[in-house]
């Protein structure tokens, strides 16, 4: 064999041994799974990292109620099949005041239910370290971000309070009102993430190859319309599209890109000749600039 | 419009650390080295537009620097405050860039970046020559041990791109690097704002014939030594899916396993061999350095988090003691003798350190006397494990030579540091062997040596019996001693009162004293009410098997008091002698003395006949 080891294969072994190293020390981990091709790939590293056991966590879903059918599908077969106890949280508040984000806008509908969601579970499962699939090159506030990030006893994330990251020594204790949130994926980029998926041959929902869905176009993204909860405006109607999605969230609020890519091959290529980056598809992304800061600021990924 | 092939597998990954001062053009050269290498997207860089009319320093231009100032309170102080990691990728490498300021103040932050990198950037403005921030950058690397530099002399614009100010630039930094030990430096002039040398050769400077800062990284090569280095994997997590399978999960930190290979683990020492290696579902032939597997062995060997495995050709050593180097990363002050946890390889455990022997002044390399070690400090200090491990020299093998130090209640990451060496102080500790032993002894004194040990409540007779089984040995020509004690509370043990602590040291250090006159040949008979079995117990772990007489002096307590021959019993009831044994403080008779004498009638001549008979029978009286 190549004693050389690929960047792929350093990055496979940097996200095993980070895996490890939280669980080694963890006293409750839980894995936040989205359903999206990084927790596709967060998953299988997981089950690389404890072959021939499981991994001995949970998946956590933090529901919407609003994400693609096709990916509630997609993530009840991979629960079975991986055969990992999977717990969905849905914020009773949210179901109860029926919050969705024609009525309450995106920002209202995303804090409620992802942001207040998570810290829900979090804090219901008492978790002391999860797992997610964050990359460090997705937007710029996250490339300071800590491979096990600290978070207070009410979830936030405070610059100041970060500890130095050095060699591979990651320091995974805690204090007893802290939390970890864990990032294995912390150091790949978006191409790494789609050669690795074709690789490892790993398997991720159908809505990330190209097909014709019917799509409405609202301030100048595809939205595709995926069950009769959506709400049309005057005039609207839907038409059919080859499209597919770069990333995914609740369907009225993620944007389709046109595509014609059906393999992972072609949309390696065409993710090479693109202009436009990942997060551009999601309409959360477009209040202001540092946004995302803020949000992560009160706890959202 | 990306630079990437669709292939990548086939791609390495380099590390890279860029460091600089406040103004030389560090973020600009990031955000350039991006847009240049076309990595930056089109709805980013809209943004970015947008953004430098906003916070920008360069007019209607786009301020690159934008591109890689995170965060909000950053972009609008204008300064960056923490390490960053870009992203970018060329043709045949992937590129990982810790960035990091280069304030003063941020010490810390620069030895994050450069603890794992392949490559360091060091910036210097070419208008304004080698500052002392260069030469502290410099020092850093050196210290963290990082194989390669890149000396970036930016703004060469500024200087009319011009030959001399870069060579006479390039002459002063190789005599600095020469002086501290730095390895390799190259040097390349650049122009970041107008994009110069980064990717493409510039057409302003045509006396320069090296390569542009982007061909200099791809070429540069990687550490392939730690291939060839002995094996080492710290191991992190056993994995048990059943009774059949118990697998020994961790990152090859060094080197190369093969099926079949002997290993040792430490600090236990125990022999393995290896019977299966797997990476995920796939079994491998041979696992090398930077490869997560897991490791099956065909002995059921004790193995468990915070081992490390070694190649037994070159073990490291397993001590107590070190010294090393340290950064100190907390505001509050490192406070000689406190007890911190410390982090080597996947073994947590407790550590204290000395005084500084000196801090380190980062500008001027100046040995400073230090009692302490602040914030960014640098120094060098002598530090006590709390259970002996292995630990190697920093230059040698780094993964075993790293560690940081965490304080016990906050949790957080105080400090950092490097082993330079390990300290022979522990095993200088070893009994030292001499001559003249305890054999040479005996033989010269014609009878063994050992130590009888009385023990019974206070009135019991133990010191009658004692001194009258003395004057009978001693009229054998026996070499004899007694240990009494009041006898040693006069002297010895003065500091030491009769609440329980004092107790134990109180018999600890009688047992020690036994220990030594023991090894000096004599029979030593040691009268003490010793209440606790514990002590006893460890009285008796400290002598070699069969050396350790117990004789229990057993009396009721109403027999005791009322002989009473100190008045003591007299003053314990009338409440003048707290913690008195027998009265308010318990008595712990012996569950199986060598000798148990029933002292009720108080006649030592019998007692000392019985305890003479034991003693013929030990072979310890002829």
């Amino acid at each position: 064999m190549r004693s050389r080891l690929s960047n792929l294969d350093r990055l496979e072994s940097e996200s095993i041994y980070i895996i490890r190293e939280a669980v080694a020390t963890a006293e409750r981990p839980v894995m936040l799974y989205s359903v999206g091709k990084d927790s596709s790939v967060l998953l299988h590293l997981a089950r690389k990292a404890f072959f021939p056991a499981r991994p001995p966590f949970p998946l956590l879903h933090v529901d919407t109620t609003w994400k693609f059918s096709e990916m509630y599908r997609f993530r009840d077969e991979v629960a079975k099949t991986s055969g990992m106890e999977l717990i969905v949280h849905q914020n009773p508040y949210c179901l109860a005041n029926n919050i969705n984000p024609f009525d309450h806008g995106s920002s209202v509908h995303t804090d409620l239910w992802k942001t207040e969601g998570l810290l829900q579970a979090l804090r219901g499962g008492n978790f002391d370290m999860a797992f997610a699939g964050a990359r460090r090159d997705e937007e710029r506030s996250r490339a300071k971000e800590r491979v096990f990030s600290v978070r207070s006893s009410s979830q936030r994330w405070d610059p100041k309070m970060q500890r130095p990251e050095l060699w591979h020594l990651y320091n995974t204790m805690l204090s007893p009102s802290q939390s970890l949130r864990v990032f294995p994926l912390s150091n790949w980029t978006e191409f790494d993430i789609w050669n690795y998926i074709r690789r490892e041959s790993i398997s991720i929902v159908s809505l990330y190859f190209a097909k014709e869905r019917p799509c409405v176009e609202r301030d100048g993204a595809l939205i595709v319309v995926d069950d009769d909860r959506f709400r049309f405006l005057p005039n609207e109607t839907s038409r059919l599209r080859k499209v597919r999605f770069r990333t995914l969230g609740c369907y009225p609020l993620t944007g389709a890109i046109e595509s014609e890519a059906t393999s992972i091959e072609e949309i390696v290529e065409e993710l090479a000749k693109s202009s436009t980056s990942e997060r551009f598809g999601r309409v959360i992304d477009y209040d202001a600039s540092g946004s995302m800061e803020i949000k992560r600021q009160h706890g959202y990924f | 419009m990306m630079s990437v092939g669709v292939n990548v597998d086939d791609k390495d990954l380099l590390r890279v650390f860029t460091c600089g001062s406040v103004d030389d053009g560090k973020s600009t050269l990031i955000g350039r080295l991006l847009y240049e290498s076309q990595l930056v997207y089109d709805d980013t860089l809209a943004r970015l537009t947008e953004d430098s009319k906003k916070h920008g320093t360069q007019g209607s231009d786009i301020d690159f620097a934008l591109l890689v100032d995170g965060l909000l309170a950053e972009r609008e102080q204008g300064i960056t405050i923490d390490v960053a990691y870009r992203y970018f990728s060329s043709q045949k490498r992937s590129f990982i860039l810790a960035d990091t300021p280069g304030h003063e103040q941020y010490t810390r932050n620069m030895v994050t970046g450069a603890s794992s990198a392949d490559v360091a950037l060091i910036l210097v403005d070419a208008s304004k020559g080698i500052l002392t921030q260069t030469k502290r950058h410099s020092y850093l690397i050196k210290l963290l041990g990082v194989r390669q530099a890149i000396l970036v002399i930016n703004k060469i614009d500024l200087v009319d791109y011009d030959e001399e100010t870069f060579v006479t630039l390039c002459d002063a930094f190789q005599t600095y690097a020469d002086e501290i030990g730095l390895k390799e430096t190259t040097y390349i002039p650049v122009s970041a704002l107008r994009g110069d040398n980064l990717t493409s050769k510039s057409v302003r400077m045509p006396w320069y014939d090296g390569p542009t800062l982007m061909s200099c990284l791809e070429s540069i090569p990687l550490d392939s030594e730690v291939y060839d280095q002995h094996f080492r994997m710290s191991v992190q997590y056993i994995i048990r899916p059943n009774s059949e399978f118990r697998g020994v999960a961790g990152t090859v930190a060094s080197g190369r396993l093969s099926k079949e290979d002997a290993v040792v683990v430490l600090p236990s020492g125990a022999l393995a061999h290896v019977e299966r290696i797997f990476c995920g579902e796939t079994e491998l032939q041979e696992a090398v350095a930077g490869q997560s597997v897991v490791v099956t062995f065909h002995e059921d060997v004790d193995v468990s988090r915070g081992d490390l495995l070694s190649a037994p050709e070159k073990l490291p050593q397993v001590a107590e003691h070190f010294r090393a180097t340290i950064v100190w990363m907390s505001n509050e002050v490192m406070l000689p003798g406190r007890t911190y946890l410390i982090k080597i390889g996947s073994r947590t455990s407790t550590v204290s350190f000395e005084a500084p022997r000196y801090e380190v002044n980062v500008n001027t390399l100046e040995h400073l006397a230090a009692r302490t070690l602040s914030l960014n400090a640098i120094g060098v200090c002598n530090a006590t494990l709390s259970t002996p491990s292995p630990l190697e020299r920093y230059a040698e093998v780094p993964e075993g030579g790293s560690f940081i130090v965490i304080d016990r209640f906050t949790k957080d990451t105080v400090g950092a540091g490097m082993v330079d060496y390990v300290l022979r102080r522990s095993d200088n500790i070893h009994w030292q062997t001499f001559e003249v032993d305890r054999e040479a002894r005996t033989r010269l004194f014609s009878h063994r040596s050992a130590l009888i040990w009385f023990t019974g409540l206070s009135g019991a007779g133990k010191s009658t019996i004692a001194n009258l089984l003395e004057k009978k040995l001693f009229a054998r020509g026996m070499h004899t001693y007694i240990l009494d004690g009041d006898n040693v509370r006069s002297g010895l043990n003065k500091d030491l009162g009769f609440t329980e602590a004092d107790r134990v040291e109180n018999i600890r250090r009688v047992a020690e004293v036994a220990k030594l006159m023991v090894d000096a040949g004599l029979v030593v008979l040691a009268s003490f009410i010793s209440p606790f079995r514990s002590e006893r117990e460890l009285a008796r772990n400290l002598q070699k098997e069969g050396d350790f007489i117990e004789v229990y002096v057993d009396v009721p307590l109403a027999v005791a008091e009322s002989r009473d021959p100190k008045g003591l019993y007299r003053k314990a009831r009338a409440g003048e002698l707290p913690n008195f044994t027998g009265i308010d403080s318990p008595y712990e008779p012996p569950e199986s003395p060598e000798i148990h004498i029933q002292n009720s009638q108080g006649d030592p001549e019998e007692a000392v006949a019985i305890i003479m008979r034991a003693l013929e029978l030990k072979g310890i009286i002829s």
